[in-house]
């Protein structure tokens, strides 16, 4: 008799939770709908700018994969959500820029920094590259190698790393956003969409590269398969004669050096910002939710989504809700987590 | 000409937490099999995990391989040190196929393990290499598991209930497959519950009740005994015979 009563009342409850639940796909749903809509009528009638759009979107996604593709990287293999990685991206285009200035001797009276050579621009992305991935591994092995297990410690450690690299980022760098300088024209024509950034297809380009190398570390190399095992079962892979703690340390040397690359590359396409640093950790939370935690084909499936929403929203919303076009990333977010709880590639841990 | 034990466990404790799941267990594995017995909870894995100080409960105690220490080494080093861990459930990963599996291991260690003999070994490991770990069935599974241990060119298997799960065939294939080992001079240490397979492969056998060596053992003592068999693993000889029919 008790069973009976407690399912009713399972029943009920179930009833009263699926309203609400069914009420929100709805909602999701229509906003999806909408949006797309919206995107087609608006193709339709301009469809240079739709190509241009478009572009710019996944120029856009490319860099949003670098930074993200670390942060998944190091989040899959070790549990460490790193909340200093936008830290990292902002470090990254800050060293490239401060070397960048000593080589080139800019005009006192300029704020921007004359053209660059390719030494000039090479030569201030591996230092930067190389020095932001040393720092990650310092900050792996000083600070969170003794706290293995302890989210809760490594985000809070992480977190006060951020701000005190954001103060002093401010302190040493001034607040005004500056443009790191490249060896490329400015931009070139292309079919359909016309004139278009040189540095954003090359920031693609690099996207894609980048992608393709991990893809292919990760499944051919020896080291690819530890990465892979860790992220399974990273003691059994311990026990099995492998040093997990340099593996590690490995990862977060990647996973940093990718954050400096993307620091590097958007400094070039847009600028060095101090508040990239919180833009940024939010971009690669978003995208690896999305995408699945420790996913590399769901980071660079969610950097898509959102440098297309990103590019879309900023142009083809009506002008007095422009501002709010960031709340379409977490529309995602939500509809996303609503159908697949672990992104849309993720695995339960 | 042999000297020093091949494994030698001193005074080993554990704990988690409060627990005390080990206490102050000592025993010499030497060329001939040895297998702990005991009923469930009784710290076997406990024991196992303490041995490779992995996901530990704190342990305290020496530990000796070829009377070289090893306790108190990070999980890495006593497995290059030539322990073979072949853990409860297999701990297989499923990311990688079988193949990788093999490949991923890698010893300074020499010996006559390599991905091609361990394929010699179990021939239907060869026909999957490229299948993931998770489609292979229960006994397949088993042989990956022992595979990838061998090919740390192991002084000493140690096995955590390896016949768990497994159909009665595939467990005499394995019993002859360990019985192959001692004939080449590789140590095992076994835990196990299944009884048939303990007195099997193992003439010695380490009783462990609460932690603690209980008392040792034989096999050709235990197999006649229904009253030890009741005693040490709480089987009626019924049970007994239909576990491992």
């Amino acid at each position: 008799m008790a069973s009976g009563v407690d399912s009713t009342v399972g029943g009920l409850n179930g009833v009263m939770a699926r309203a609400p639940w069914r009420a929100g796909s709805i909602f999701l749903l229509a906003i999806l709908g909408l949006s797309l809509l919206g995107i087609g009528i608006q193709a339709a009638s301009d469809p240079t700018l739709f190509a241009q759009i478009t572009l710019n979107g996944l120029t856009l996604a490319g860099l949003y994969f670098i930074v993200a593709s670390g942060f998944t990287l190091i989040f899959g293999l070790m549990r460490v959500v790193n909340m200093a990685h936008g830290s990292f991206y902002m470090l990254g285009g800050i060293i490239a820029y401060l070397v960048q200035e000593r080589m080139l001797n800019p005009d006192p009276t300029s704020f921007a920094l004359p053209e660059a050579t390719v030494t000039s621009f090479v030569v201030p992305l591996v230092v930067s590259m190389l020095s932001i991935a040393l720092l990650g591994v310092v900050i792996q092995q000083v600070f969170l190698r003794w706290n293995q297990g302890q989210e809760l410690r490594q985000a809070l450690i992480t977190i006060a790393i951020s701000i005190i690299i954001a103060d002093q980022a401010v302190a040493h760098f001034g607040g005004i956003a500056k443009e790191i300088s490249v060896p490329v024209r400015k931009s070139i024509e292309l079919p359909i969409v016309g004139m278009f950034g040189t540095m954003r297809l090359v920031m693609l380009l690099v996207a894609i590269l980048v992608g393709v190398g991990l893809l292919l570390i990760i499944s051919r190399t020896r080291f690819g398969m530890i990465v892979r095992a860790g992220v399974d079962d990273r003691h059994m892979v311990s026990a099995l004669g492998v040093n997990i703690q340099r593996v590690f340390a490995a990862a977060f040397f990647l996973g940093a050096l990718l954050a400096g690359l993307a620091g590097v590359l958007g400094g070039a396409v847009n600028s060095v910002n101090k508040s990239d640093d919180g833009k940024f950790l939010l971009i690669s939370l978003v995208i690896v939710i999305v995408g699945g935690m420790g996913s590399l084909t769901g980071a660079a499936v969610g950097a898509v989504l959102l440098g297309l929403i990103d590019s879309y929203s900023d142009v083809y919303l009506p002008d007095a809700v422009t501002n709010y076009g960031v709340l379409l990333t977490f529309f995602l977010l939500v509809f996303v987590l609503a159908v697949r709880p672990y992104g849309l590639f993720g695995r339960a841990a | 000409m042999s000297e020093a034990p091949i494994l030698s466990l001193q005074n080993v404790d554990a704990r988690y937490g409060a627990a005390h799941v080990v206490q102050d267990v000592s025993f010499d594995v030497w060329a001939d099999p040895v297998c702990v017995i005991g009923r469930n909870g009784m710290g076997k894995t406990s024991l196992c995990r303490a041995i490779m100080n992995l996901d530990p409960p704190a342990a305290s105690g020496t530990i000796l391989l070829d009377g070289v220490p090893i306790s108190g080494l990070p999980p890495h080093a006593i497995a290059r040190a030539g322990i073979g861990y072949v853990p409860q459930g297999r701990r297989l990963f499923p990311s990688l196929s079988v193949d990788e599996h093999l490949r991923m291991v890698k010893t300074a260690r020499v010996g006559r393990w390599s991905p091609a003999a361990v394929y010699d070994l179990f021939p239907r490991l060869s026909e999957r290499k490229k299948v993931s770990a998770t489609q292979l069935s229960g006994g397949e599974q088993q042989m990956l598991a022992i595979g990838r241990a061998l090919l740390l060119q192991p002084r000493l298997l140690l096995m955590d209930e390896p016949s768990e799960g497994l159909a009665p065939r595939i467990v005499e294939e394995l019993i002859e497959t360990l019985k192959g080992f001692v004939s080449e001079g590789v140590g095992v240490l076994l835990i196990e519950q299944n009884l048939g397979v303990a007195t099997s492969v193992a003439e010695r056998l380490v009783v462990m009740v609460a932690g603690t060596v209980f008392t040792e053992t034989t096999a050709s003592e235990v197999v006649n005994s229904p009253e030890l068999q009741q005693r040490f693993l709480g089987v009626t000889p019924q049970e007994s015979a239909s576990e491992h029919a």
